[in-house]
């Protein structure tokens, strides 16, 4: 299957999606009424036209902005975060030992619970969002960073403590790396629990961004608002995920499935 | 030839081993308490320059005492010399070759070498330099910018090989290192560790399960008995002449003297190994 071949078959299946809900909720069948009654499924032409008029006035981007920096804080905290406390816990066998059923626990806590409090405790701005996003992330990318330093191949190891490598040469030329290697390979799921961390935290209590606006349009039954403002969250998604992508491909370049990607 | 004797002459003048391993014993301690002793009661003596062959039955603890002359491995019993002082730590006077792929993924060839500089605080742009000067030097002129992933089996080993050479360090300890490479591949690589040993005479330990390459190789054969504690139940020196050929010296009648002798010895611990029923025969089979 080539590229050009697998794209018209992707478009495809969006086309075809898309004339089928058309179809279903504008052409009469019974009483002349369609299938599905475009109140509470909309149609696709006046979500396009609802998502146009949005660009165009220029007020989405602000809810765009909003939950993009959201999105960014809350990945860059977690995982600046996850890395140092990843490291400590592996290099440090007690303190993982001591912390583990609390970290555990505390990971296995639905976070959607958390959202009130922290909406009591840093308020209904960016920051509540930015923590809920924060404690999806950091366990994230601290469970990946700690395996990472646990599962450095013990030869490669040993021959740079042969090499007559410090500890500090060792953090730089082989931990480091490796732990890195594993947090990369862990990226998409991390930006993408970023994300979900703002939109529910905008969701359950804000006054903007795009959970806000989805939420906004829910509470007055504008269903085609709601399918607007996730169709915007799905462009959002796609885009925020190619640009992973492309980080990654550049990061990881020495590893083998990507360089032949690249190449 | 005169230079052969010559060296070889100095070798005997000079009375202190580079290795010498006293009275080693090595137990571990395995998970559910009880121990297991793979090593017992060996001395062994590594001159400068000489090139010395360890063979014995698949695990028989070779790669253990290799590791106990790194320093990666502190013996229960007994003591590792270094040029006559008690080794504690990591050996910083040996390079170390592994069978496994040690090189760090992430680096490129040239970075892989030029990083051996940094412990003894070389500027980058000087290590870098030596590290291409390297690589040209195993054969590897066009590769220094392709990660490790990018070579085959045999040119990572070179990489490897000239990681460990750059530091010009003054005991090889090698590990199977030519293990996992095809027939082909393993003769030009033995040729190549002859030449750059023969240009810079090091101690060398080899660990091998192949005793062909172990005579093609060395000075002198050590061999392993079965283990548990596998001790030394052989000790022979190879004369034949330098410089060799991995590939002709094999056809030598002096060779097969030598292989027979040895694999006399060897035979009877592969035998016992395998009786054992843990472990395979190795290979290198009656000529």
């Amino acid at each position: 299957m080539n590229r050009a071949n697998l794209l018209g078959l992707q478009i495809l299946v969006g086309v075809a999606s898309l004339v089928i809900w058309h179809l279903l909720t504008t052409v009469p069948v019974i009483d002349g009424k369609p299938l599905l009654p475009p109140f509470f499924f909309s149609t696709p032409l006046d979500v396009l036209e609802r998502t146009w008029k949005d660009f165009a006035s220029g007020e989405i981007w602000r809810h765009l902005g909003i939950t993009l920096l959201e999105t960014v804080l809350a990945f860059a905290i977690g995982a600046g975060a996850g890395i140092v406390v990843g490291f400590a816990f592996a290099r440090r066998a007690l303190l993982a030992a001591v912390f583990d059923p609390y970290v555990k626990a505390a990971n296995a806590l639905p976070r959607v619970v958390l959202a009130p409090i922290f909406a009591l405790w840093f308020g209904l701005g960016i920051w509540s969002k930015v923590a809920l996003g924060f404690t999806l992330v950091f366990f994230i990318v601290f469970f990946n960073v700690y395996q990472g330093v646990k599962e450095v191949s013990p030869t490669v190891l040993a021959n740079a403590r042969m090499l007559g490598m410090n500890e500090k040469q060792l953090m730089r030329h082989v931990y480091w790396p490796a732990a890195l290697t594993w947090m990369f390979s862990s990226l998409h799921t991390s930006v993408g629990f970023a994300l979900i961390g703002a939109v529910v935290g905008e969701y359950l209590g804000s006054a903007a961004g795009l959970g806000y606006k989805i939420h906004e349009a829910e509470s007055v039954f504008d269903v085609t608002g709601v399918f607007s403002g996730m169709l915007v969250l799905a462009i959002f998604v796609i885009l925020l995920d190619w640009f992973v992508t492309m980080i990654e491909n550049r990061l990881l370049v020495w590893r083998p499935d990507t360089a032949a990607r690249t190449t | 030839m005169a230079a052969t004797t010559a060296q070889l002459a100095s070798v005997a003048a000079t009375t202190r081993p580079a290795v010498h391993l006293r009275g080693v014993d090595i137990t571990f301690v395995l998970k559910d308490g009880a121990t297991h002793r793979a090593v017992h009661g060996i001395d062994l003596a590594v001159k400068p320059g000489e090139f010395v062959a360890i063979v014995g039955p698949t695990g028989c603890g070779k790669s253990t005492l290799l590791n106990a002359a790194a320093g990666l491995l502190k013996p229960s019993a007994g003591q590792v010399e270094i040029d006559g002082a008690a080794l504690s730590g990591l050996n910083a006077k040996a390079g170390y070759l592994f069978q496994a792929d040690a090189l760090m993924p992430w680096k490129t060839a040239v970075d892989n070498v030029a990083v051996a500089l940094e412990p003894q605080g070389v500027p980058r742009a000087e290590a870098l330099r030596r590290a291409r000067e390297w690589l040209a030097r195993v054969g590897l002129k066009g590769f220094a910018d392709r990660y490790p992933h990018m070579l085959s089996g045999g040119q990572r080993k070179r990489v490897a090989l000239a990681q460990m050479l750059i530091r010009d360090p003054q005991i090889l300890l090698m590990d199977e290192p030519f293990g996992p490479l095809d027939a082909q591949t393993r003769q030009i690589m033995g040729n190549l560790l002859l030449d750059l040993w023969a240009a810079n005479k090091k101690a060398v330990l080899f660990v091998t399960h192949d005793l062909e390459e172990a005579i093609a190789l060395a000075d002198r054969v050590v061999v392993m008995s079965a283990g548990p504690a596998a001790g030394i139940v052989g000790d022979y020196t190879v004369t034949l002449p330098r410089p060799r050929d991995i590939a002709e010296i094999r056809t030598e009648p002096a060779f097969h003297d030598i292989h027979k002798a040895i694999w006399a010895t060897l035979r009877v611990e592969v035998q016992k190994a395998y009786a054992q029923g843990e472990n395979l025969p190795v290979t290198g089979v009656q000529p």
